[in-house]
């Protein structure tokens, strides 16, 4: 089933066309992977889904949650569809975490916000969520600050903050490109697991090849605004149909068919 | 797959845990202990530094005081040397001198032939009272400016609040003195003239020394009105500076950090705009905001010599004038030390609050 579907996508800032017609379909449980070269509107797609786009750009096509479009929705609606619904995770969490809030605050406030808990039954979900993410010490952890934890345990962090209300759309918006590549497996088993067990439909943004081979069911390719060609992993990745994926396939070192 | 952690990823976390974890209470307490240490080292540091420099100014206290006729008799200089300690070497007037900080003598002035200590506690409330009350303005006017215009950048209140800032920072606060007496007190008659209250009222029982917070103890509001009323001219004055000073940092800090990818990640979090304000853009803007209100503290102080002349506000500022131009110098001693005094613990406030702000600074 489509928990969330974008149609005909198109986005302009400033007069200049980001996205020129954009078609993406995400399932339950199913890890959409999102390629293309720096530039290509890979993470504009990602921003336009939760309407973070930069100030003064103009959309049009259809963002469609279910029977709601994203696109249309004001301002107040969206607020409770971003981080309860469809949540996002950036790129590097050495930024993407407030360093001056505990783990525990960045936690639990939109939980509060969102789900109306308690502070008691909040840190109770924290902890649990640390728990889920491979944190270990919950109980230490949800009290300690950003800087006192690894890059790959700050996405992991970032991860958990993001699953917080039971989204039922992740948004990983080149998750794992800040980290150190021994680091990177771990994270990316970890969103895959959480894919599997909760039923989430990840949109997985990346440049990386390789790391889209290893968790995605489907994959679509990206090129200037457009969608070039999607497909399941296997078919788009080893018997890819447009040049451009085949240039960018052979681009990659050692992986050349 | 399941969900699996690669054992580096858990390696690299433990190395960085400190051995015996801790909360964030007991390393505040001794970021604070070492914070105050330090001041203390410096405020020695000051009795010394106010000692020399009053010490080397080009002039002779003895014929500063001493009449034409006094001066011509050796005999009366040196009696009048010995009397002030001025025969003995200077090493041994400053730890002469410092005893006497340490037991709260600061030693007579010659001018007012009382203690300066005395003096002092008359006038550093005065000080404080109109310093504080400046101060006070300026950071809820700056920063809430500051906000406004970062907020609403480019934009009609934004151009205004600029030309405001850049007004505020021109103008000489001595010219602005003398501009709002005139027409505010001499031309409009709207504000009391000058002078900390009614020359008719009799001051409130002392408890601060702030005419305004002891009238309101002593719950005379006929006082507390004209107190008010005689405070908020020239505090504003004095203000006017700051105000324009952390209208312009605030919006800059407020406009990076609204840039950053946490304030992004906290609206893809669904919080409320207020939220995100106060929360994660206000607190992050507020360590380079506290930065410059310290030093902007400090120019403030300077600042106030001027404005109580001009307003007749028997404050430090009148009272260091006087006794420098007379060369007054256990007086010079004093001022010195109340200002240095002053300025350390502004900026003691300051490397507190960084790490009340900052776990980062606090948990190092």
């Amino acid at each position: 089933m489509s928990l969330l579907a974008i149609s005909d996508l198109k986005v302009s800032i400033g007069g200049k066309e980001i996205l020129r017609g954009v078609d993406l379909d995400l399932r339950a449980g199913r890890v959409h992977g999102l390629a293309g070269e720096s530039g290509s509107g890979k993470t504009m797609t990602g921003l336009a889904v939760l309407g973070l786009l930069p100030h003064g750009a103009r959309t049009s096509g259809r963002i469609a949650l279910g029977e709601r479009d994203l696109l249309a929705m004001p301002a107040k609606e969206l607020n409770t569809v971003r981080g309860g619904e469809v949540a996002m995770v950036f790129q590097d969490p050495a930024t993407s975490l407030h360093p001056m809030l505990s783990v525990g605050r960045q936690l639990t406030e939109h939980m509060r916000h969102h789900l109306g808990l308690d502070k008691k039954q909040a840190r109770a979900r924290a902890l649990e969520l640390l728990g889920q993410v491979r944190i270990p010490g919950p109980e230490g952890a949800i009290d300690r600050y950003p800087h006192q934890f690894s890059g790959g345990m700050r996405q992991r962090i970032a991860i958990a903050i993001a699953l917080a209300c039971s989204p039922k759309v992740l948004i990983a918006d080149e998750p794992t490109t800040a980290l150190d590549v021994t680091v990177q497996a771990g994270v990316l088993r970890l969103l895959r697991g959480l894919c599997d067990d909760l039923g989430l439909a990840v949109l997985l943004v990346t440049h990386d090849l390789g790391v889209m081979s290893a968790v995605a069911d489907e994959v679509s390719v990206m090129k200037e605004g457009l969608v070039v060609e999607t497909g399941p992993r296997g078919q788009v990745l080893r018997d890819p149909t447009h040049p451009y994926t085949r240039a960018l396939l052979e681009s990659l070192p050692g992986e050349t068919s | 797959m399941s969900p699996t952690s690669s054992s580096e990823d858990l390696k690299g976390d433990t190395a960085r845990r400190k051995p015996g974890r801790s909360g964030s209470r007991s390393p505040l307490i001794r970021f604070l202990a070492r914070r105050v240490l330090t001041a203390l080292l410096l405020a020695v540091g000051i009795t010394l530094v106010t000692f020399v420099l009053t010490n080397l100014v080009p002039g002779d206290p003895v014929s500063a005081n001493l009449g034409q006729r006094a001066l011509g008799d050796p005999a009366i200089v040196a009696q009048w040397r010995a009397e002030h300690g001025l025969d003995k070497p200077l090493p041994q007037q400053y730890l002469m001198h410092l005893q006497g900080v340490v037991q709260g003598d600061l030693g007579t002035s010659q001018q007012s032939h009382r203690p300066v200590m005395d003096d002092l506690a008359e006038s550093v409330p005065a000080t404080l009272e109109l310093a504080g009350a400046a101060i006070l303005i300026s950071l809820v006017a700056g920063v809430a400016f500051g906000v406004v215009a970062a907020l609403r950048r480019d934009r009609l209140s934004d151009h205004l609040l600029r030309v405001l800032s850049l007004i505020g920072i021109s103008v000489p606060t001595f010219w602005l003195a003398l501009m709002a007496f005139y027409v505010f007190f001499y031309r409009l008659q709207v504000t009391p003239g000058s002078g900390r209250i009614d020359p008719t009222m009799s001051p409130p029982p002392q408890v601060t020394g702030l005419y305004t917070i002891d009238s309101a103890l002593a719950g005379q509001w006929d006082v507390f009105a004209s107190a008010v009323g005689h405070l908020i001219t020239p505090a504003l004055v004095l203000a006017l500076y700051t105000i324009g000073l952390l209208t312009r940092f605030t919006r800059s800090a407020v406009l990076e950090v609204l840039g950053q990818d946490y304030v992004r990640a906290a609206r893809a979090k669904g919080l409320p705009g207020r939220v995100i304000l106060f929360r994660y853009v206000l607190r992050s803007a507020l360590v380079p905001i506290i930065t410059v209100a310290g030093l902007a503290f400090g120019s403030l102080l300077s600042g106030t010599v001027l404005v109580e002349a001009i307003f007749a506000w028997p404050g430090v500022g009148q009272y260091a004038y006087k006794s420098a131009t007379t060369l007054d110098l256990p007086a010079v001693m004093g001022v010195g030390l109340v200002v240095g005094g002053v300025y350390l613990v502004i900026n003691l406030i300051v490397d507190v609050l960084y790490g009340v702000i900052d776990p980062r600074v606090r948990l190092q």
